[in-house]
């Protein structure tokens, strides 16, 4: 991107010029995701599938970045990639102990539901972004800063936050509630 | 690096910074191997430690590499084939997109970023896949053993690393590691600004939070349970021969190597030295010679500690991570922040 700013003189951010390099980009990782995400529901090992999950996140980290978010797309990394996916890997290894072969059963029932969710959704989220923004060009902003986020999220939206963590904390004593024996 | 590569052409600096990434990879790590790992071990064994290959045995390391290199790439029968050969690269990867991060000079940096610490720390936590993948591919109940106590471990200590460094970001208002950099070498301690003011004096608490975090997150004795060899033979790496044996070890000590250099640019001020100005233009040439001798500094505690104590026990380890390292550092938080609003 640095380059094309200084052949063009345009920031390629703020300009609203279409940058060549940030398509291409934009769609080889939307293939690769498009592609690990048909792997991760097809694939009948549970590790194989917890494995392409991590491509499918590492992608969207990736658009986040792209499109100058680079907070939430390190975020996404920390929480998304280093987290949960590993609590995935761990509980499965954990749980179904068997190596190499940890296999999913599959049942007609269990077909015929997840195509009903998978359809359900794919209407819902699709019809809403249509609807929402049609064929408008969402107009291009400057990178967000850490420090915007952060006042932003201190000032503005310090309601929702504080909500959120105190779901968050309400979950964890539960968690701890339900696991504990004596 | 941007200064020099203002005039060239994008695969020039591409290529620039490849090596120079791969160099400020492989120099320390090598580096630490020799220094600690071969040599003061021995000293302090009451040995010589290698002396053949080279004066002192300084060129073991290339004969170490040959070995390596000579050696039978082994795939156990039944591994998961590429799992098992992708694992030692998604700890590389991890290794490599950590140096990023970290400034040698005013202007020696791979990347500038605004969330510079928070994404050194986001990209640390990638090599736990790396590990259990190894561990589970392996199809072997040691590697799996080893993996998952390694991810137990890696988890539990990845918090209180996490929160260690949230003291550093609160006193330098940002988490910029080149502006870190510069608040230690622009502070002033009671209004005396001759040293500038290295945050191990201020957060002395969470620089040794910090340090043994790091020593957990190396699986390092003393919390080498994940491989340790008389329960587990190699735990994770048990089947891993050759060359991706070798990946495995230079990714471990590589980043031993990172994590000191994160550790003496979050809190000993990088690649500054107090007497000269922070804007001199010499810094960019001595600047990595400083940062590197801090780095030995810091690996120096660390392996230290490694040849000095003994394993702890698995619930030992939990415990003084959770019990007390968290809240010692949540404490930590807590009254950085009293004192930044106050002062």
């Amino acid at each position: 991107m640095n380059v094309y700013a200084e052949m063009t003189g345009l920031d390629p951010l703020t300009s609203g010029e279409v940058v060549v390099a940030q398509n291409i980009a934009f769609g080889l990782i939307a293939i690769i995701m498009i592609f690990s995400a048909l792997r991760m529901v097809t694939t009948r090992n549970v590790v194989h599938a917890a494995l392409y999950l991590v491509i499918v996140l590492a992608g969207a980290a990736a658009i986040f970045i792209l499109l100058g978010a680079e907070f939430v797309g390190v975020t996404q990394v920390l929480v998304y990639i280093g987290a949960i996916v590993v609590l995935f890997l761990f509980g499965i290894m954990l749980t179904r102990g068997a190596f190499g072969g940890i296999n999913l059963e599959e049942k007609a029932e269990q077909r015929k539901m997840s195509i009903l969710v998978a359809g359900l959704l794919a209407v819902v989220t699709g019809g809403a972004l249509i609807n929402t923004f049609s064929d408008a060009e969402i107009a291009r902003s400057s990178p967000s800063t850490t420090a915007t986020v952060g006042d932003s999220i201190f000032s503005q939206f310090i309601i929702p936050f504080e909500a959120v963590s105190v779901l968050l904390l309400a979950a964890l004593i539960g968690a701890i509630v339900v696991a504990r024996k004596d | 690096m941007s200064v020099v590569l203002a005039d060239l052409a994008y695969w020039q600096e591409t290529t620039i910074r490849l090596v120079v990434g791969l160099l400020a990879v492989l120099l320390p790590a090598g580096t630490l191997v020799y220094l600690f790992l071969f040599k003061m071990m021995s000293f302090m064994q009451s040995r010589l430690g290698p002396m053949e290959a080279g004066p002192y045995g300084s060129l073991q390391l290339l004969a170490e590499v040959g070995k390596f290199l000579q050696k039978e790439d082994i795939l156990p029968k039944a591994a998961d084939r590429l799992v098992f050969k992708l694992a030692p690269f998604v700890v590389l990867i991890s290794t490599f997109l950590l140096i990023l991060v970290i400034p040698a000079g005013p202007d020696l940096w791979f990347i500038d970023v605004d969330t510079g610490i928070f994404l050194a720390l986001a990209v640390s936590s990638i090599s736990v896949i790396g590990i259990l993948m190894a561990g589970w591919a392996s199809s072997s109940k040691y590697s799996l053993l080893g993996a998952l106590r390694a991810t137990g471990q890696l988890i539990a200590y990845e918090l209180p690393m996490v929160l260690a460094v949230v003291g550093v970001i609160i006193q330098a208002g940002t988490l910029n590691v080149q502006d870190i950099v510069l608040a230690q070498a622009t502070g002033e301690i009671f209004g005396f600004g001759g040293i500038g003011n290295p945050f191990v004096i201020t957060q002395f608490l969470g620089f040794l939070i910090f340090l043994i975090a790091v020593q957990a997150e190396l699986t390092q004795p003393p919390f080498d349970m994940p491989v340790a060899e008389s329960e587990l033979v190699t735990g994770y790496l048990t089947e891993y021969s050759g060359l991706r044996f070798l990946m495995f070890f230079i990714g471990e000590f590589a980043t031993a190597a990172i994590f000191s250099a994160l550790a003496a640019t979050l809190f000993l001020g990088g690649w500054y030295v107090p007497g000269l100005d922070v804007t001199d233009n010499l810094f960019n040439v001595i600047g990595p010679i400083i940062l590197l001798g801090k780095t030995l500094l810091i690996a120096f505690f660390i392996f230290w500690f490694r040849f000095t104590y003994p394993r702890f026990r698995e619930d030992q380890l939990q415990q003084l991570a959770w019990k007390v390292l968290i809240p010692l550092s949540l404490i930590n938080i807590v009254i950085t922040g009293v004192l930044k609003v106050v002062f």
